[in-house]
């Protein structure tokens, strides 16, 4: 493992912190711009690049048949994946799925699926026999930090967008050819916070991430409520939790419209 | 490669155009983008056609695990993976035998056209993603890749520039798409030159081909390969333009002086593409020089 901060950054980044201030001048409470593009990848049934200030994640999903799991005969499948790319960040290694990797495809993944967003019967062909899965995966291509939201706007934005695949009379799948999409109910967002030098902020820089004591993240939907929360490392009080859980609907409403005006153009 | 035999297969030598409307000789569109992932030392983005793909370049830093070090010159280590969701069928994640194969070959292309004598113990990282494809994407990749290596100031003989060539529906093409791969008769040869010396890099085959055939062939490569180095030293050029060069390297100096705590990467990051890009031009004025 290569470390690359500089113990010096760090604590500016703290002490900056401690009298309300971050380096790059934003508020303890406003997120990075973003910016989304869709449909790049002709291969997948959709895709969508999220660039969240420095940081830029490729999101892409492929749509399989297969057999419905023995518990849920009459349903459909999502999967979520996530991949830290070396080519993201000097310190990420190629290799066997890292904790870090498996952590954030995993919290993306339930806040999505939490949310009851997908009604995953309509993903089902014929009970117990076949059903569609949409296999949805995202790339950290350069990583500044925060790749919990970057990740969950690029995995939203693509499930929003999915082209369900045509299917033939023996239930195979006709190239090139869609019969619809993937409705979606909700639209649940990620956001994240970090705890530096005592002090909470809202999306975090990779240096900001490195300086912390705690990060936490939620999953909120546009109708109020909270479909997902993942502690990582460090310790929070109760008050703590719900303002942030307050802050969070705030940040996920703007990017949500943010979001659902590029997705509609 | 079996393709299905179809029957409304084209027959090239009659039709004289190709599925997608080129010319035999003609390459797909290919635009270059350099700089673009702040994180790496150095990168580029690249579309071949419908291929899409980074490559970022990390070093001269220390080899890790030590065991890999070579005392002599640095060791290119190339990591050449796909998205799950740039190909037809969902690829699994994990690196099957043909990422780890053509991570190797072009790790031996670009070892070739570094000066990796001059930075002994360390490792030249280099990670190319395809994140859509269509038919030739090793060869796009070493084309970014050598680009990402000269944006990262890596002292180089010369670039890399790759194509592919071959043959489909009874004619010899450059340049092969999908569909034209998956022809009963095809032929795919990726073939990567430095363009100002003509070595041959990276040369691999798979198909039937007359001795007669790959001499025909091996010419359009090198041409074709020569078309594709004018568009990466447009998009270095684009990156570091000449008439700014001698201005760059003063601000890197200052910038130098300025943060003397915060050693800066981006010291090196502004100095060595100018050298970089200067060797190129002495290299191109030789080329031309040796053409008169």
């Amino acid at each position: 493992m290569r470390t690359t901060v500089l113990e010096y950054d760090v604590s500016k980044i703290a002490e900056l912190a401690r009298n309300g201030k971050r380096l790059d001048g934003r508020s303890m409470d406003q997120p990075r711009e973003f910016t989304l593009e869709l449909g790049m990848c002709l291969n997948a049934e959709a895709s969508a690049r999220v660039r969240l200030g420095e940081t830029e994640v490729l999101a892409g999903i492929k749509v399989g048949v297969d057999k419905p799991y023995p518990d849920n005969p009459d349903e459909g499948a999502i999967s979520c994946g996530a991949e830290l790319l070396a080519l993201a960040h000097s310190e990420y290694e190629a290799g066997p799925p890292s904790f870090d990797e498996i952590e954030v495809a995993r919290v993306v993944d339930r806040g999505i699926r939490e949310s009851k967003a997908i009604d995953f019967t309509k993903l089902c062909i014929k009970e117990g026999e076949s059903c569609l899965i949409a296999f949805m995966d995202f790339y950290a291509i350069n990583a500044d930090g925060n790749l919990f939201d970057a990740g969950s706007l690029a995995a939203l934005a693509s499930f929003m967008t999915a082209k369900l695949p045509k299917l033939d009379e023996k239930n195979k799948i006709v190239k090139h050819e869609y019969s619809g999409k993937i409705e979606m109910k909700r639209l649940p967002l990620l956001t994240t916070f970090v705890k530096v030098g005592g002090k909470i902020m809202v999306d975090p820089t990779y240096l900001e991430e490195k300086a912390s004591e705690a990060r936490f993240s939620v999953a909120t939907t546009e109708d109020g409520y909270l479909s997902a929360m993942q502690k990582g490392p460090g310790s929070f009080t109760v008050e703590e939790i719900s303002l942030m859980i307050e802050k969070a609907f705030v940040v996920a409403d703007t990017n949500r419209k943010k979001l659902l005006k590029i997705v509609k153009q | 490669m079996s393709g299905k035999a179809r029957d409304d297969a084209p027959d090239y030598k009659k039709e004289k155009k190709r599925v997608d409307n080129r010319k035999m000789d003609e390459l797909r569109p290919i635009s270059i983008k350099v700089g673009v992932l702040p994180n790496a030392d150095g990168s580029a983005y690249l579309e071949w056609g419908q291929n899409k793909v980074y490559a970022a370049v990390f070093g001269p830093r220390e080899a890790l695990p030590k065991h890999t070090q070579n005392p002599m010159k640095a060791v290119m280590k190339v990591t050449y993976r796909m998205a799950t969701f740039s190909v037809p069928e969902r690829k699994q994640p994990r690196p099957n035998r043909r990422d780890m194969e053509i991570s190797k070959v072009l790790g031996e292309a670009l070892d070739k056209a570094v000066f990796t004598e001059q930075f002994p113990n360390t490792e030249i990282a280099v990670f190319v993603e395809v994140v859509d494809s269509n038919a030739g994407s090793r060869v796009a990749c070493l084309t970014a890749a050598s680009c990402a290596l000269a944006n990262a100031g890596i002292p180089m003989r010369d670039l890399v520039a790759a194509t592919g060539i071959g043959k489909a529906f009874g004619e010899l093409i450059v340049d092969l798409n999908k569909e034209e791969e998956d022809a009963p008769d095809a032929v795919d040869i990726p073939i990567a030159i430095m363009p100002n010396s003509g070595e041959i890099v990276l040369l691999q085959m798979d198909g039937l081909l007359t001795k007669e055939e790959w001499a025909k062939l091996a010419p359009m490569g090198i041409k074709a390969c020569k078309a594709v180095y004018e568009i990466q030293k447009k998009a270095l050029q684009e990156k570091f333009p000449i008439s700014e060069l001698s201005e760059a390297n003063v601000e890197a100096e200052v910038a130098g002086k300025d943060s003397k705590e915060v050693p800066a990467k981006s010291e090196t990051k502004v100095v060595a593409p100018a050298k970089a890009e200067k060797k190129d031009d002495k290299k191109a004025d030789k080329a031309k020089k040796v053409k008169k």
